[in-house]
């Protein structure tokens, strides 16, 4: 097929209203990544089995890579760049990465972030294990996972507001 | 690499999908939650000419409890029905089973009523299903039918769903009041697909004394395998013998070697978790007769 039909879909992506014309092949991942040049969502396997393009759609962590942009009509989409702070600063599981050193190349990290805001909303204060439960969807080749595990532990202190230093609570 | 192109059909009502697929036959396929059928695209290991996407079909997206069963609409993903209160009083298996059902964000798309048509031998729904006498329901433009669980599962990758139908949703029995049910499983890391897994339902009379139970393996046969395991229930109905259990699963898997492990392996993991889950599911039922609900 030299011209590949294109299809129109409609969704938000951090709050920004996009109207697309794609072909229906097209992955969300390729979508954000070419189409909208939200280059924060990284694809490693795009086979749903790494992690790294973890997007929220509606709220809920998805794999990008094993959804069609062209199915998202309607829908509310989240990358790790509508994780920071409305004022322009780093998100608190932003932060909570730069205070732990949880990242090393950085090339996990997008669907790390996003997978733990999400999941901080519906468990404010996650213990050790819980902590290790929350991510064990997705793969990091770096860090060996330990400072990973204290930034969500890290992350629901500074959503909370207790402030401190890292790990000053714990 | 990237999908094959296609072409996309977006229908606004479950009639309109079933027009679509009528037209379409062989050459179209229904996309419920991608997270089988878009890696397979994705690795071009299927190059499927039309897509009928039936994601914005609300009235597919139900769990209806009852007294007798739970009915899951054809687009409720894993994660709906794994929170889903009143479906987990009502048969506790059905989120035992889904929590090993690969990683949350997975569940948070994937459907349970798709992981049982895409009747991969190692997922755990449709043992789930056999476990419960489960029923998919299929229709097709012009025609309705229900196929059991039995006769569901032809193959590895294999359902009864022909081409031009769509399968709106799956019924689970809940097992009689008294039972107990557990799924266990073993896999190289938490949320993979199994190197096997057992799902258990025991049923007990009034003085907690085992009177039946059944198993349905997954990763050691060409799709679930439904054990009758009642013969091994040991004299007293206090539990069950080893050996008996192993001749009558052995009898029936048919385990094979691959990257993950070997099929001796494979045969010993389903020695083992049998008698395990067995064993967690005849002391739910034993607790539920004491508090006098289902386990
Ligand atoms: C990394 C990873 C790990 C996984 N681990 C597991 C695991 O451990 N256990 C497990 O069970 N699953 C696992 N899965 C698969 C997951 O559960 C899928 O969601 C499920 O198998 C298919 O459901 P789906 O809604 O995504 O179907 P799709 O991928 O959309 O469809 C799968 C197939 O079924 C057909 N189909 C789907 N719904 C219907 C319908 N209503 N009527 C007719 N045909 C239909 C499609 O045409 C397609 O051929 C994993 C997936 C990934 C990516
Ligand atoms: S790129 Fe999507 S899960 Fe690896
Ligand atoms: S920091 Fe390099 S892969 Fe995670």
């Amino acid at each position: 097929m030299d011209t590949e039909t294109l299809v129109h879909v409609a969704f938000t992506v951090n709050g920004t209203p996009h109207e697309l014309e794609v072909p229906a092949r097209r992955l969300l991942s390729d979508a954000l990544r070419h189409d909208l040049r939200l280059t924060g969502t990284h694809v490693g396997c795009e086979h749903g089995v790494c992690g790294a393009c973890t997007v929220l759609v509606d709220g809920a962590p998805t794999r990008s890579c094993l959804v069609f942009a062209v199915s998202l009509e309607g829908a509310a989409i989240t990358t790790v760049e509508g994780c920071g702070n409305p004022d322009g600063g780093m998100g608190p599981v932003q932060q909570a990465f730069q205070d732990c050193h949880a990242l090393q190349c950085g090339f996990c990290t997008p669907g790390f972030i996003t997978t733990i805001a999400a999941y901080l909303e519906e468990n404010e204060d996650p213990t050790e294990a819980e902590a290790r439960e929350a991510i064990s969807g997705n793969l990091c080749r770096c860090t060996g996972y330990q400072n990973i595990v204290a930034a969500v532990q890290r992350a629901a202190e500074l959503r909370a507001g207790r402030t401190g230093g890292p790990g000053a609570n714990r | 690499m990237k999908p094959s192109p296609f072409i996309y059909h977006r229908p606004a009502s479950t009639s309109e999908a079933l027009e679509m697929l009528a037209d379409l036959g062989d050459a179209g396929k229904v996309l419920a939650g991608g997270q089988s059928l878009v890696p397979l695209m994705s690795m071009r290991l299927a190059a499927p000419a039309h897509l009928v996407d039936i994601n914005h079909l609300p009235e597919l997206d139900t769990v209806e409890v009852t007294s007798t069963h739970v009915r899951v609409g054809a687009i409720a993903r894993h994660s709906r029905v794994e929170r889903d209160a009143a479906a987990y009083d009502a048969i506790p298996l059905l989120r035992q089973g889904l929590e090993n059902v690969a990683h949350p964000t997975i569940r948070n798309r994937g459907t349970t009523v798709g992981s049982i048509v895409h009747a991969d031998p190692a997922a755990e729904m449709p043992a789930v299903l056999a476990l419960l006498d489960g029923v998919v329901e299929l229709r097709s433009a012009n025609d309705r039918r229900e196929v059991a669980a039995t006769d569901f599962f032809v193959g590895p990758m294999e359902s009864a769903t022909r081409p031009g139908e769509l399968a709106v949703a799956a019924t689970f029995h809940r097992p009689p009041d008294g039972s107990g049910s557990a799924f266990l499983e073993l896999a190289r890391r938490h949320g993979d697909y199994a190197m096997c897994g057992v799902g258990a339902v025991v049923g007990t009379d009034p003085d907690g004394s085992v009177t039946h139970a059944r198993v349905a393996l997954i990763s050691v046969g060409d799709g679930p395998v439904l054990v009758d395991v009642t013969p091994a229930v040991t004299g007293n109905g206090g539990g069950f013998d080893r050996a008996a259990l192993n001749d009558l699963i052995d009898h029936d898997i048919d385990p094979e070697d691959d990257i993950h492990a070997t099929a001796e392996y494979r045969r010993h993991l389903a020695h083992v978790l049998t008698a395990r889950t067995l064993e967690q599911a005849r002391e739910r039922a034993v607790t539920a007769r004491r508090a006098g609900r289902a386990a």
